[in-house]
């Protein structure tokens, strides 16, 4: 066959279904959000303009959402970063049982994100009854309230937990290819620990943190079930990612007009992100 | 010079047990609440919210078989299993061609296509929320296993296509030109080279599709309900507070995510390298 032609055919399938995926949904979207169309006032339609925007921008959630999501972003990112490297340093040397450790720490990375929020909202927040309220009494303290005071501070833990087996991993894959003749000689040049982590283990580890940090963006930024099992959003929307803000729009006011305008705003500010990291992240996959 | 030298043989004991000691501790303190959801689930409901919590207790399965009688868990079991496994075979049979033509026949465009496609996938889910529910209330989609096996295989898509990317790309050219230069055909070249060679990468990316599937939340808790329902689905209906019911809930969870979590103990190596995308060695 055709040497030119053949590569063609067989992207033709992924790369087509891919944009009808992308292209599709975000066409009606645009649309959706410059028309008056709320499922419970069918007797509304026409253009609205930018109305729709207009309502979300304004809407007092939305810098809440905001500012929420990168939060949310920004501290599960840095948690599973730094203590995963700090994990996958601590049991990349040999130890009794390291098998059964490793099996430990991953588990959590393969519980479902709805079990892991009902966990961590029953067994271990819960005020009276859960894990936390009662070591926290065992030490003579008062048992906090976790999901209604520390609403977002919760989410960031589930979260975290989840993603931390991740993390571990791909550093501990990371280090194991770590040159060991570099290790031993900066050994007998009487470098110390702290100072082989500085110039050898860290300077190693940059390609996984990239990678690492590439795929908890592309799946943290839409964080949903989390938060619509635990906390609702609230309490008010002191943890309402804009997400889940859409989500309530849609859903829960079934207006499709405004929810459209945020789901735009939503991929802009995916696609802020995407343009700084994939660009660094592809550069750095390259070689 | 020769005072500081060491050799990795005289690694201090004390160090040793310390590190062995911390991993450890570490390793069960993140596994906590999932011992103690496993423990629970085999508690009565008294003893479940019980002040102080019980470690010791007679264990009993009464929960699980509540679990099914109230909510059909087979059902759900069942959906989750069909969505996720059709949904990975569809996933690598659209993402395998490409990510073979784009290893092996290298062209201007194809690390902007490979980009692009990852951009698909920055795209927050929530953008497409009320299209996609609009499509499929129209054509009557709501609440199926097709719609979730589409959405799934679309949206684990452009994460197919980089890992197998990254899988055939090490794959050396010169053994499939050789192949070609025989007199191999193209059915041939896959089968015997392609295939046997690239079987790793293809199975670290369906098992993973495979785990991301299963766990789908967002669009599951959308797009389906009775009828279709994933097991996480499932268990966000135990998120009413309608009580405490915690061994039930223990129940339901262990049920949800055990098939997941033991699949994922076995094939865990093979999982995180194809995860890295090839990127960390």
């Amino acid at each position: 066959m055709n040497r030119r032609l053949l590569p063609r055919l067989l992207l033709t399938p992924a790369m087509a279904t891919l944009f009808l995926w992308m292209i599709v949904p975000l066409v009606m979207t645009i649309y959706f959000s410059l028309i008056r169309y709320n499922l419970m006032q069918p007797d509304q339609t026409g253009f609205a303009g930018l109305e729709n925007f207009e309502y979300f921008v304004t809407d007092p959630s939305f810098g809440t959402a905001v500012v929420n999501t990168i939060l949310l972003l920004g501290s599960v990112i840095l948690i599973t970063v730094v203590f995963g490297i700090a994990i996958a340093l601590l049991i990349n040397e040999p130890f009794a049982g390291r098998g059964i450790v490793r099996v430990l720490l991953i588990s959590p990375f393969f519980v479902m994100p709805t079990v892991n929020a009902l966990m961590w909202k029953n067994m271990m927040m819960n005020p009276i009854y859960g894990v936390l309220a009662q070591v926290w009494m065992f030490f003579g303290a008062q048992p906090v309230d976790w999901l209604t005071d520390h609403p977002l501070f919760s989410v960031i833990v589930m979260v975290s937990w989840q993603w931390l087996p991740f993390a571990t991993l791909i550093f501990m894959t990371a280090l194991q290819s770590m040159n060991h003749e570099q290790l031993e000689a900066s050994r007998m040049d009487g470098a110390n620990y702290l100072q082989q982590l500085r110039y050898l283990y860290v300077p190693h580890l940059a390609r996984s943190v990239a990678v690492v940090v590439m795929i908890e963006l592309i799946f943290l930024l839409s964080i949903f079930a989390e938060i619509y099992t635990t906390t609702g959003g609230g309490p008010g929307d002191a943890s309402t990612n804009v997400t889940f803000l859409i989500f309530k729009q849609a859903l829960l006011n079934f207006d499709a007009g405004v929810a459209s305008a945020g789901a735009l705003f939503a991929v802009l500010l995916a696609n802020i992100a995407a343009v700084f990291l994939i660009r660094m992240v592809g550069k750095n996959l390259d070689k | 010079m020769t005072t500081t030298k060491r050799r990795r043989s005289n690694y201090p004991l004390g160090l040793l047990a310390l590190r062995t000691v911390a991993a450890w501790g570490v390793a069960l303190l993140l596994f906590f609440p999932l011992g103690w959801l496993f423990l629970t689930a085999f508690k009565t409901e008294l003893q479940a919210i019980a002040v102080p919590p019980q470690l010791f207790f007679i264990p009993t399965l009464e929960n699980f078989h509540e679990v099914q009688e109230r909510s059909d868990y087979l059902l759900y079991a069942k959906n989750s299993v069909i969505t996720s496994v059709v949904s990975t075979l569809v996933g690598l049979m659209l993402a395998a061609p490409a990510a073979y033509a784009m290893a092996f026949f290298k062209g201007k465009y194809t690390k902007d296509i490979l980009m692009w496609m990852l951009s698909t996938k920055m795209m927050p889910a929530v953008g497409a929320l009320v299209p996609i529910y609009v499509l499929a209330q129209k054509s009557h989609l709501l609440d199926t296993q097709l719609a979730l096996i589409i959405v799934f295989a679309l949206s684990n898509l452009p994460i197919m296509v980089w890992m197998l990317y990254s899988h055939f790309k090490d794959i050396p050219r010169e053994i499939l030109e050789a192949a070609r230069m025989d007199g191999a055909t193209l059915w041939q070249e896959v089968r015997l080279v392609l295939l046997p060679l690239g079987m790793g990468g293809l199975a670290s990316t369906g098992l993973l599709c495979l785990v991301l599937s299963w766990n789908e939340a967002f669009w599951s808790l959308n797009l389906s309900a009775a009828k279709a329902g994933t097991l996480a689905t499932l268990i966000a209906s135990y998120s009413s507070p309608e009580g405490l019911f915690w061994a039930k809930l223990s129940a339901a969870s262990l049920m949800a995510i055990a098939p997941i979590v033991v699949f994922g103990w076995f094939s865990q190596k093979q999982l995180v390298q194809g995860l890295t995308f090839g990127a960390v060695k």
